[in-house]
């Protein structure tokens, strides 16, 4: 007699049709969409739908349909013909508020994405895309952080009158990067006032007392943690800026994520035209407030080559301008920066923070009808090649972008002025989205056009298809009715891979499909360890379903064995494997699992119901 | 339908000579050609630039690697893909040059041949990115293997089996570094996790044998160990087969129809599974054998238990 518990059928049956819920949204197929966010990041509503929606009926595209998801107005279109005409007209007629991006839209009932089921979002290499790996500067970030302990020094003692000779940066002794700070005293300098005054401005450094060449010296060296702390937190600080950034240009599901210890992995899908984005993303700007040295003669010390103590030399126009080296605010205090046209051609709008909003109040009350300068400060990397060797080296580019006289006191609200409406709007960008607080670069740089994209994915799902069906054909064939039981296992593991993935909000990459290709190869096994046995079993002349339950028990520890070591390899390339690699890695592992399931409860299942009871079974059609 | 409806009973233990020449022989022509010919490695882990274009009508191969070369790149690869409307072109490391910059240069190049090239994809990778997959793919290798050493060392009974499954398990991948290597066919990240998959599959198959050794050896403990292995693997061997020629259909499938982005994946599985099942029918128990397997190294019996056995 052949049994299988009612609680495992309906197991069975739960999970099924779990997964089969979970797994709808993917069979739909996907449309060319537009996204369409609005420029001040405030939520799409039926009122702004109601404008795009205008522009495009205005225009005679055809648009099949349109949505408000999580704040962004989706607008699926026939063809991509469609798609890109779309997208014109929105930039033509609506640029001013909304951005709009291209992407894809799937092509489900609206019911389902209601419920949340949403089918796997594509990868790069199905859909075409900008991908991007950034490596970040990490020891740049302690150089400033050195920099601005350095200047914070400076102030103290100045501060505290107490004469010093030199600052300067080495590497401390555990470790590979300047780390420490030396403090070069005069010859019979009050030592012990000076650490004093040191370690009451900086309560969390240590500072020792040493000697150098000239005289009594005080050393601050960073302990590894805060340089660690210091890089990890210049890592976080380059990924939100970046994400803002990414954010700003409007891209239709971007991914920003940390990779390793020091890298920032960028995927646009959509992306084409690269230079302009990477352009955007990668630039180390900020801007500084500076008050003019009116005291000195800019043209004196221009022909000096030398600026006098405390002021910087700069070039405006070809003008030479003198700037105090004290700051007033930096664009780091910025809290918002717009862009806008107004009388005296595009300004900034900016708001400075408190700190930054109290100096600048400080700095103009006292210097009403002087002149201001902002300065607009650029990191950038440049390689050479100098004698076969290739050397990279940082360039910073200061310049003036406005030197203006205070017409009255400012404070944390005022405008800049004097830039083209392009500068205006990237400069807005950049300040409104956050510095990055370490220079970084990309070290791989990967573009998939969309026709590649679209390709990929008809050749992936074509050959999944196909194979599939040459394997029930051959399945059904040689084990009759039970090859029918394997083929629909089969289905039901492809169906429930398929729901945990969409669950999972898995990436579905091209080695992802040919993964799950490879797992209905594999799933197979088990299905035919178990038939094997069963026509075993029947040669050795064992009653049909007595064949069954051997089968099943006999099979079971070599099902398990034999996908352990598949398992294995699956999770070692999961944890070290990135990107698509991972991507296979994960339908692998996943895979192995649902099959396991399947062929074991799913299978048993069929089996029973065909075979169980008490009736008497003459033959097994087994082929 | 059914292929072994008549039980099978092919000596495979008296002919072990035999395959061990083939396997040796095998094994020696791919560590030979992987230090003689080295590996087309492509630029995931040599670093560079791998540009794949598609021409509207056919193109000369020739005229468009001097006019890439005229372009000022050095030493250009130019393979055409399938039909020659589609090329993919390597070049080394451009200098820090970016994506967008190498774009405009290349498609100067097509666009004096073919006004309507469109460049598919560009992947422009680091040489310290492609040093770091190099080391990552090594890395992966090496746990997957020493996890599966561990695996079987615990899994199975005695070190006769272990060493067998062993050498089964390292045969596979070596084979198909062996055919990369002599094809000279691009050696991507794609095809690092084929690798991989392969190992984890490869010993599938003499699990299942080992298996039923074991069954077998517990059934009559009085057995000759040459008959038994016969056994064991002849009565496995249609769900070997089986399971191998389903498996083999799905990846022909993706080598045929899946496009040239999985042509080395796929093509590093069909022969990773080829050589797995040869080595788990031809090998693995054979190795066991001439390293004296009895019954009583498989089953927890009074007889003493040798000092030499793994738990």
């Amino acid at each position: 007699m052949l049994e299988f518990p009612r609680w495992k059928y309906l197991l069975v049956g739960l999970v099924l049709l779990l997964a089969l819920v979970f797994a709808l949204p993917n069979f739909f197929g996907t449309d060319p969409a537009l996204q369409v966010v609005r420029k001040n990041r405030l939520p799409m509503d039926d009122f702004a739908r109601t404008a795009v929606e205008q522009v495009l009926t205005g225009h005679a595209d055809a648009f099949r349909g349109s949505y408000i998801d999580d704040g962004k107005l989706i607008v699926r279109f026939a063809s991509v013909a469609d798609q890109l005409k779309a997208r014109d007209s929105v930039n033509e007629n609506l640029a001013a508020d909304y951005v709009s991006a291209l992407t894809t839209a799937s092509r489900a009932p609206a019911v389902l994405r209601r419920f949340g089921l949403r089918p796997m979002p594509l990868g790069l290499d199905l859909r075409g895309g900008l991908y991007l790996l950034y490596q970040v500067d990490v020891n740049g970030a302690v150089a400033q952080l050195l920099d601005s302990y350095d200047q914070g020094f400076r102030r103290t003692l100045a501060a505290a009158n107490l004469p010093f000779t030199d600052i300067n940066a080495y590497t401390g002794s555990k470790s590979s990067i300047p780390n420490a700070l030396r403090v070069i005293l005069p010859p019979g300098a009050d030592i012990g006032a000076v650490r004093d005054a040191l370690r009451k401005a900086n309560p969390d450094l240590s500072f020792s007392i040493g000697s150098g060449e000239t005289g009594p010296t005080i050393e601050m060296e960073m302990s590894p943690t805060q340089v660690k702390v210091r890089q990890d937190y210049a890592l976080q600080k380059n990924i939100t800026t970046l994400r803002n950034r990414v954010n700003e240009l409007g891209v239709s599901e971007p991914i920003v994520a940390q990779q390793g210890i020091d890298r920032i992995n960028v995927q646009l899908p959509g992306v084409q035209n690269s230079a302009e984005v990477k352009d955007i993303l990668g630039k180390v700007a900020t801007l500084e407030f500076r008050l003019e040295d009116s005291q000195h003669s800019a043209i004196e010390a221009k022909q000096l080559g030398r600026a006098p103590l405390g002021s910087k030399l700069y070039d405006m126009d070809g003008r030479p301008v003198l700037l105090k080296r004290e700051l007033i605010a930096t664009g780091d205090q910025l809290t918002n920066a717009t862009s806008s046209a107004g009388n005296e051609g595009p300004e900034v709008n900016v708001t400075l923070n408190g700190q930054g909003g109290d100096s600048m109040l400080r700095a103009t009350r006292l210097n009403v009808k002087k002149r201001m300068a902002v300065v607009y400060i650029e990191k950038s990397r440049e390689t050479r090649m100098v004698g076969g060797q290739k050397t990279t080296h940082d360039v910073t580019t200061e310049k003036i972008i406005s030197l203006a006289t205070i017409q009255s006191v400012l404070s944390n609200q005022f405008r800049i002025t004097g830039l083209t409406a392009v500068e205006a709007r990237e400069l807005a960008l950049l300040m409104r989205s956050g510095s990055l607080s370490a220079p970084i670069f990309a070290v791989e740089e990967r573009t998939i056009g969309p026709s590649l994209g679209a390709e990929n994915i008809r050749m992936g799902v074509r050959a999944l298809l196909i194979g599939m069906l040459a394997v029930f054909a051959f399945m059904a064939l040689y084990y009759q009715r039970f090859g029918w039981v394997a083929n629909l296992v089969l289905l039901a593991n492809v169906v429930l891979l398929t729901a945990l993935l969409s669950m999972m909000r898995a990436t579905l990459s091209l080695p992802g499909i040919a993964g799950i290709i490879l797992t209905v190869g594999i799933a197979v096994d088990a299905n035919v360890l178990i038939y094997e046995r069963i026509r075993e079993e029947l040669r050795n002349g064992v009653s049909p379903q007595a064949a069954i339950r051997a089968g099943f028990e006999k099979a079971f520890s070599a099902i398990l064995d034999s996908n352990v070591t598949a398992f294995i390899a699956g999770l070692v390339l999961w944890v070290i494997g990135r990107g698509a690699i991972r991507g296979f890695a994960v339908v692998l592992t996943l895979g192995i699992a649902t099959s396991m399931f399947t062929a074991l409860m799913g299978s048993r299942a069929l089996i029973t119901l065909m075979y169980g009871g008490r009736r008497k079974i003459e033959r097994l059609s087994i082929g | 339908m059914e292929f072994f409806r008549k039980a099978t009973n092919f000596p495979f233990m008296s002919t072990r000579k035999l395959w061990y020449g083939l396997s040796v022989a095998l094994m020696g022509i791919s560590i030979g050609s992987f230090f003689v010919r080295g590996l087309n490695l492509a630029v995931d882990f040599t670093g560079g630039v791998q540009v794949q274009v598609a021409f509207t009508s056919a193109v000369n191969v020739d005229a468009l690697r001097s006019g890439l070369e005229g372009a000022g790149f050095r030493e250009p690869q130019v393979q055409m893909l399938g039909s020659s409307r589609e090329a993919a072109i390597r070049l080394p490391p451009q200098n820090g040059q970016t994506g967008d910059v190498i774009r405009a240069r290349v498609e100067g190049v097509l666009h004096a041949i073919d006004p309507k090239a469109e460049v598919t994809s560009l992947d422009v990778v680091g040489s310290q990115v492609g040093d770091e997959l190099k080391s990552g793919a090594i890395k992966a290798l090496a746990a997957t293997l020493g996890l599966i050493f561990i695996y079987i060392a615990l899994r199975f009974h005695t070190w006769r089996l272990s060493l067998g499954a062993i050498l089964a398990v390292l045969h596979d991948p070596i084979l198909v570094l062996g055919a990369f290597s002599l094809w000279h066919t691009s050696f991507d990240l794609p095809v690092v996790s084929a690798m991989l998959a392969v190992i984890g599959y490869s010993l599938n198959d003499t699990v299942v044998v080992f298996d039923r050794i074991r069954e077998r050896f517990e059934g009559s403990r009085r057995l000759e160990p040459v008959a038994v292995l016969d056994q064991s693997i002849n009565q496995t061997l249609s769900r070997t087969i089986m399971t191998k020629v389903v498996t083999l259909i799905v990846v022909v499938a993706l080598y045929a129809l899946g496009g040239l982005a999985l042509k080395g994946f796929s093509e590093a599985l069909i022969i990773g599974i080829l050589a797995g099942t040869y080595s788990s029918i031809y090998i693995s128990s054979a190795i066991a054998l001439d390293c004296g397997l009895k019954a009583e190294h498989l089953l927890p019996t009074a007889v003493k238990r040798p000092v030499d056995d793994l738990p």
